[in-house]
């Protein structure tokens, strides 16, 4: 699927004071709110991760795929299996043992899918994310459909000494935010490498790619396994945050979740599936905690809600919320390029 | 006998999906437009049978009456809102088909609830064919396989055989050129949309007595359907016919020979045909 | 120097029953433009992306600096050596001039994509690609527009920026897809100064519909007739070639 349309890449001056405003709030927001929403909001930047990685892969390299889920499911799996019964494993184990595992099925999985292009990509990755959840929903070795328990938060011990304490809400909140940044500033100097520029390419015309002498199959496999390892990375923070692993974290409708956060942003720069993640989280909460209005609970019906919210996006905003202050901000109403 | 029973299975089974996938690939053959919701489609197919044989208390009377729905439904959804997607690209088709499967689930919740409903198979059809001794084979199964097969007769009849059917090809081969030899392109989508959204719901209807009607039904079977016409190669109605009926022995032998790997074959079936035709056994 | 840089023998590519190309030989030279003409249908295009790698032939060898390139794909035949430009305007509309140049140029590094330090650095770093890029983007003379999206150039500076793509790749081949296409008359011009002072280094294959640059820059011609060779010789010796006359210049002036 080749895309002629431009990806806001460099980000305007708005999204850039915008951007600076929400890691201001982020950081401040542990002194200011309570604990329930601490763990909101905590949830949310794990969800700007795991969107962040689906914006590398279909944002950026143009590869739109409904199973990513999968490897964010995964590596809360590898968590869960390595964290024994009765005592903590070491943060420095599992998290690179776990971002592994979802880097490695990745691959595996990667190098089937990405001979397919448009709209068989789309269905294999759909498919192959459903086998690995009925792999795991089906045996109960795996934990079955009940899922499994994570029974500590990982030890941050280091050489005998313990640099922080992941059970403290606050502190998790911080090195998930320390996570936020450090996967954000690594994904936005990708961008613009020979390797960012190359998947760009792809995106935009990948048989004159071909035609150049790159080796397109490599870097989509390439791309492929990074964003595995990534939502594994978002997986992996969700599974300690939770304690709790299933399935349905590898389902059709958690990867459908992410292709509407990423879409819902603005693609292909990283700062909108931050922004896609937030809003969609915010949006999802207000539908369900809606009034009752009569006899009719209103927040029972979300889902309804947030399937008109989506069929308005497409409609009116289709380049998402970024791409709607470009417009505002500058003005333009010019043919898309 | 036993094998002749798994045999007759797995191509009821095919055959269901065949007419599942047709729907999909017809759809996405002549308009380009890949439909998520499609297992939703499916969905209301078995709820209307559920609800009209409830209605009329006979499941031939709710059949009749659910394919004019749907074909009603299908209408006024692409006038509505698919029409104005085709020249979109594909993530566009993607949300929106994504915001529709909410909106579906939700309504059907609302309209007939959470809970598993089952629709009796029509006492004309639940006799059973005696096969030997001890075993025997359900009418109702042949039934749904025979009309699998009378409605893939009837639909390559439409689009090798009649002026439609002529219509509806040129207009997927080239639209600009077919509009402007007169043909109404408007309207050959919306009849090609609801014929695919009728297929589907048909598909949902005939199997509704044996499958039974509950929520998430749909999300489930859009993967199989997914999984045909990848291995078929999209466009390809006689693709999605072998490959449907392909998927249907590997998934009923499976489920027999290893079972605890049941799962699993059908999608290693579709890696392996991946691995040699990324774009399915019969690309157009 | 005397050794062929692309060498081309019985080139033959059938589609069904139908033979696009049929046994098309033909040799390309250091200093050299070859043209290949022919009516619409006669089988230029199928043959250029034979030479390129963009299909793969029937039957046929292709010889490529000396080396068997048969059957390879066009992302190593590039590799190679090999530098192709596309009669459809085959850029990256929304990318700038300057981007798309680097683009190209960045493609003669070292690929390895699963390298994590090819993650981190930056791709205006390169000092080699720069070079290359800077060079291809004097010749195409797009200097002055080289900030604008591609999307937004007239179709002539489009059809620049196509070949100082391909320049950008430093090949020593290049088939040139009806560079011409589409132009008017100074842009024409231009484009044929260009050509005739890229011949000097490169071993040069142009398919073109235009009569009087196809003579003005041939140094040998090809005539193609349904997938076929109906003559291949000198500029001169072809005008004066009954069969070529009716075949084909015949046809043009009826």
């Amino acid at each position: 699927m080749s895309q002629t349309k431009a990806n806001i890449e460099v980000l305007p001056r708005s999204v850039q004071l915008l951007l600076v405003l929400g890691l201001l709030a982020l950081a401040a927001f542990p002194y200011v709110g309570t604990d329930f929403y601490l763990q909101t909001v905590t949830r949310m930047m794990i969800l700007a991760i795991f969107a962040m990685s689906l914006d590398l892969l279909q944002g950026v390299t143009g590869l739109v795929s409904l199973g990513h889920a999968a490897y964010f499911g995964l590596a809360g799996y590898a968590l869960a299996f390595l964290m024994p019964q009765n005592e903590a494993a070491s943060l420095w184990l599992t998290l690179p043992l776990a971002v592994l595992a979802s880097a490695l099925a990745a691959l595996v999985i990667g190098f089937f899918v990405v001979r397919t292009h448009g709209i068989y990509f789309i269905m294999v990755t759909m498919a192959f994310a459903q086998m690995v959840f009925y792999l795991f929903f089906d045996n109960h070795a795996l934990g079955g459909s009940d899922g499994l328990y994570v029974n500590f938060k990982p030890s941050a011990t280091l050489l005998g000494v313990q640099l922080f304490d992941l059970d403290n809400k606050t502190t998790f909140y911080y090195f998930t935010l320390g996570a936020l940044l450090l996967v954000y500033g690594f994904l936005r100097r990708l961008l613009w490498s020979p390797f960012g520029r190359a998947l760009a390419g792809i995106r935009i015309n990948e048989h004159r790619m071909r035609a150049m002498g790159f080796a397109t199959f490599g870097y989509k496999l390439s791309a492929f396994t990074l964003a595995g390892a990534l939502a594994g990375l978002a997986g992996f923070l969700w599974g300690v945050q939770t304690g709790y692993i299933n399935p349905e974290l590898m389902g059709f409708h958690m990867s459908a979740h992410a292709v509407m956060m990423v879409i819902l942003g603005g693609m292909g720069n990283f700062a909108g599936a931050i922004v896609g993640a937030f809003t969609f989280e915010y949006v999802l909460e207000v539908f369900k905690d809606l009034p009752q209005i009569g006899s009719i609970n209103l927040g029972k019906h979300w889902q309804l809600w947030i399937g008109l919210f989506i069929v308005l996006v497409v409609l009116f905003a289709p380049r998402g919320l970024l791409g709607l202050t470009q417009r505002v901000v500058q003005g333009r109403g010019g043919p898309d390029v | 006998m036993e094998f002749v029973i798994q045999l007759l299975n797995s191509i009821q089974y095919g055959l269901l999906l065949f007419l599942l996938a047709s729907g999909l690939t017809l759809i996405f053959g002549i308009m380009g437009v890949v439909n998520l919701a499609h297992g939703s489609f499916y969905m209301l197919g078995a709820y209307l049978a559920y609800a009209l044989t409830g209605l009329f208390g006979s499941l031939t009377l709710a059949i009749i009456g659910g394919a004019v729905l749907a074909v009603a439904f299908g209408w006024v959804l692409e006038w509505l809102l698919f029409r104005h997607f085709y020249e979109r690209d594909h993530l566009d088709h993607v949300l929106l088909t994504f915001g529709l499967i909410y909106i579906f689930e939700e309504l059907r919740s609302m309209l007939w609830g959470d809970d598993v409903h089952s629709v009796a198979i029509p006492d004309l059809l639940s006799a059973s064919i005696p096969l030997t001794d001890n075993l025997s084979y359900p009418v109702y199964r042949l039934f749904i396989s025979g009309v699998c097969i009378a409605l893939a007769i009837g639909l390559y009849l439409l689009i090798a055989k009649t002026r439609l059917g002529m219509k509806i090809r040129a207009g997927a081969f080239n639209r600009g050129m077919t509009e402007a030899l007169g043909v109404n392109i408007k309207l050959i989508h919306a009849i090609v949309f609801a014929l695919g959204v009728a297929l589907a719901a048909m598909a949902g209807m005939i199997a509704a007595p044996i499958a039974s009607v509950y929520p998430n039904m749909g999300s489930q079977v859009l993967i199989m359907c997914f999984v045909v016409v990848v291995i078929g190669g999209i466009g390809s109605v006689r693709g999605a016919l072998i490959a449907a009926l392909l998927v249907g022995l590997v998934d009923t032998f499976g489920k027999v020979l290893l079972p605890s790997m049941s799962g699993m074959l059908v999608y290693l079936l579709m890696a392996a045909v991946l691995l040699f035709k990324p774009e399915g056994l019969f690309k157009q | 120097m005397f050794e062929a840089l692309l060498s081309a023998r019985q080139l033959t590519k059938r589609f069904g029953g139908l033979a696009a190309v049929n046994e098309v030989s033909l040799d390309l030279w250091r200093d050299r433009i070859h043209a290949v003409i022919g009516p619409n249908g006669a089988g230029k295009s199928t043959l250029t992306n034979l030479l390129s790698g963009d299909l793969p032939p029937s039957s046929g060898q292709l010889t490529l600096c000396g080396i068997d390139i048969t059957g390879w794909p066009a992302e190593q035949i590039s590799r190679q050596g090999l530098g192709r430009s596309y009669q459809k305007t085959n850029i990256f509309l929304p990318f700038t001039v300057a981007d798309n140049i680097q683009l190209a140029a960045l493609s003669r590094e070292a690929q390895q994509p699963w390298n994590p330090l090819r993650w981190l650095q930056q791709a205006t770093q390169s000092s080699a690609a720069n070079a290359r890029a800077s060079r291809a983007l004097e010749l195409s003379g797009l200097k002055d527009r080289r900030f604008l999206a591609a999307a937004a150039l007239s179709h002539g500076e489009q059809r620049q920026l196509e070949i100082a793509m391909t320049l950008a790749t430093e090949p020593e081949v290049l088939l040139l897809d009806e560079p011409l296409a589409g132009m008017g008359a100074a842009e024409a011009q231009r484009m044929i100064e260009l050509l005739l002072q890229l011949k000097q280094d490169h071993a040069m294959l142009l398919v073109e519909h235009d009569m009087d640059a196809v003579f003005a820059l041939a140094d040998h011609l090809t005539v193609m007739v349904n997938g076929q060779v109906i003559a291949s010789d000198t500029p001169a010796a072809i005008r004066a070639n009954p069969h070529v006359q009716s075949a084909y210049l015949g046809e043009e002036t009826a």
